[in-house]
């Protein structure tokens, strides 16, 4: 029974083809341009996210006052590598990376370039999942004896050396200071504020603190980055990183802490609420455009029941039941749609894989949201082909097969 | 004795109209034999439509019973007579009535969808059904592309798709000249003489005369009932 119905429904929408084309073109560009691009924006939100590093705390040294002029916060000296190597000691904490970082001018033969230099112990590198693309990295002997071993970022290399000059093993000068660099770190691209991670030499903590920035206490640092286990574990990890903190500085009650703890994933909780509120704007547009392409179908199908009314007559006395006929009708209403939907697919999907292919952004395309597609499809078309169908099916085959 | 093919009692038909209600039918008796070839003849007006829609399970009556093959169907509810339109009657109209879109073949083969028969089958009933009136050759020709009574015959091996008890016939000359209408209706007699029993409305005499009973309507009411003079049966 579906069979021969198929058929018809697929033929009376090829008997006019140009108005079945314009009827589509509201579940066409519905379901094309959103699909694609709602899916791209999450991703690449979850993306930068990734870059930065998962489940990360970043605790920032307090500010100091000197003759009324404060500093901002990671100028005091009130963190030192002891609180990190303490901190590490915590459950729940699989890294911990004292950090000392700053813009410096990198020189190497007769090119230079201002980057960020991060005086860091190995940790750094896993705390932030950052893989090197050649040499190796640095150690803690490295860190201990105050090597001067630098690992160099995409950016920073691309500005100092020539394409297909290989980095390693080169010696650049921070501050007078020869560094040799020792391995080349992998692309992360941008963090969420928009600067760019690959601008950067990592060296060891102590050649940082001693060569290059010099510090007014020894073993103070400005950040310790902080690598939680899991999700789940970070609440946990900030109350027990603080108290232990606050015991190790000797904190009264009534005072407030000398440093800050920071959560990337606040920072990438509002990314991702921009994001969301993105989403929702483009599937209101999506609504509204599958909502007036729905109109269209039911106009269209309201116009093809009244052009066929002396068929639908016919099929009446030859034995069509009332059912037959909605079924008939609704099988037009949803083809229409569920090949609006599928032409919106193939062009989405092509334009996200050419927006792929000529920039830099990563559109991903989800089995789920072509199913969702699909669904929302057909439910428009039997949503806005219910109204037209069942008109249909209660013609009087005498007034019908009177119809001229 | 066999059940009667049609079998009607008291049957009335009134409509809705702004004026009020306007009785077509007003109690009509009629008792139609297996195998009969009747023609139902009348000014328009007189009701004769009615009484076909009513007849062909397309309407329900206001009043009175109606027994299509020992079944009465006066009050049985839309798909049941559906089925029943599908099954035991075969519809001639006027205006031919095949799908313009849909080729012999597919027109011909369309009652056998709606009572669920495979493609098959279907399309090699449908090319039987075609060769009988003559016409297998333009099986996968559209209707536009052949002549009206070619069209009409057409419609004729539609209606017999399904082996109908009964067929009714609208008019079925009434969009042809007189030599294509002679054809059809020897047709028709053929169809008779294998035992179909053939109800058709006409207002032309010559037409009815290749009936063997002859039902005359006026006003709502029959007014005259009788067989073909055979006289008029023996020239055609």
């Amino acid at each position: 029974m579906l069979g021969p119905m198929l058929g018809e429904a697929w033929h009376a929408m090829g008997s006019n083809r140009m108005r079945t084309a314009l009827t589509m073109l509201g579940m066409v560009i519905g379901v094309g341009s959103v699909v694609p691009i709602g899916q791209g924006a999450q991703y690449a939100v979850a993306q930068t996210i990734s870059t930065m590093g998962s489940n990360l705390y970043i605790v920032i040294a307090g500010s100091t006052s000197t003759g009324g002029v404060r500093t901002g916060s990671g100028f005091g000296p009130t963190l030192n590598v002891a609180d990190a190597e303490a901190i590490a000691e915590l459950d729940d904490v699989t890294h911990v990376a004292p950090t000392h970082q700053g813009t410096q001018q990198l020189v190497y033969g007769a090119k230079n370039w201002s980057a960020t230099v991060v005086g860091t112990t190995p940790s750094y590198l896993d705390a932030r999942s950052w893989t090197l693309v050649s040499g190796y990295a640095f150690s803690e002997s490295d860190v201990r004896s105050a090597t001067r071993v630098a690992l160099i970022g995409k950016t920073a290399a691309e500005n100092l050396f020539v394409p297909g000059e290989d980095p390693v093993g080169k010696t650049i000068r921070i501050r007078q200071t020869p560094f040799t660099i020792i391995g080349v770190l992998g692309a992360k691209g941008q963090n969420l504020d928009g600067r760019d991670q690959d601008d950067t030499i990592i060296i060891p903590l102590t050649t940082a603190q001693r060569k290059v920035f010099g510090v007014p206490f020894a073993g103070s640092v400005r950040v310790i980055m902080v690598q939680a286990s899991s999700a789940e574990a970070m609440p946990s990890v900030e109350k027990s990183v603080t108290a232990l903190l606050r015991q190790r500085h000797r904190i009264r009650e009534d005072m407030d802490n000398d440093f800050y703890i920071r959560n990337l994933a606040a920072a990438a909780d509002s990314a991702a609420e921009t994001t969301r509120v993105m989403s929702l704007l483009l599937g209101a547009i999506a609504s509204v455009s599958l909502l007036v392409g729905g109109i269209g179908i039911m106009n269209i199908m309201l116009v093809s029941v009244t052009e066929r009314t002396r068929e639908i007559g016919i099929r009446m006395a030859i034995g069509a039941r009332q059912k037959d006929i909605l079924t008939q009708f609704l099988l037009e209403a949803i083809m229409i749609s569920i090949t609006g939907c599928l032409i919106g697919l193939i062009l989405g999907i092509g334009g996200a894989l050419l927006v792929n292919a000529i920039t830099d952004m990563v559109i991903v395309i989800s089995g789920g949201s072509v199913l969702v597609a699909f669904a929302v499809a057909a439910s428009v078309g039997v949503f806005f082909g219910l109204y037209p169908a069942r008109k249909a099916a209660a013609l009087d085959p005498i007034e019908a097969l009177r119809y001229q | 004795m066999a059940e009667a093919v049609i079998r009607v009692v008291g049957l009335c038909k009134s409509y809705e109209t702004a004026a009020g209600l306007f009785p077509a039918l007003k109690g009509v008796d009629l008792m139609i034999e297996r195998g009969e070839f009747v023609a139902i003849m009348g000014p328009s007006g007189s009701g004769k439509s009615t009484f076909m829609n009513l007849l062909g399970c397309l309407d329900t009556p206001t009043m009175g019973e109606y027994h299509l093959v020992g079944r009465n169907v006066a009050h049985m509810p839309g798909d049941e007579l559906a089925i029943l339109r599908n099954r035991t009657i075969g519809f001639v109209f006027q205006g031919f009535n095949l799908l313009p879109r849909s080729n012999l073949e597919d027109n011909v083969a369309l009652p056998l969808v709606y009572a669920h028969v495979e493609r098959e089958p279907r399309r090699e009933k449908a090319r039987q059904m075609l060769a009988r009136v003559g016409l297998d050759a333009y099986a996968k020709s559209l209707p536009a592309r052949i002549s009206g009574g070619q069209q009409q015959r057409v419609a004729i091996a539609r209606a017999l798709i399904n082996s109908p008890r009964l067929i009714l016939a609208d008019e079925p000359t009434g969009n042809l000249d007189s030599h294509t209408s002679e054809e059809i209706m020897a047709l028709f007699g053929q169809l008779n003489d294998e035992g179909i029993t053939i109800v058709l409305v006409t207002h032309e005499a010559d037409i009815a005369a290749h009936a063997k009973r002859q039902v005359r309507f006026l006003d709502g009411h029959i007014v005259s009932d009788v067989a073909t003079p055979a006289r008029a049966l023996a020239s055609c």
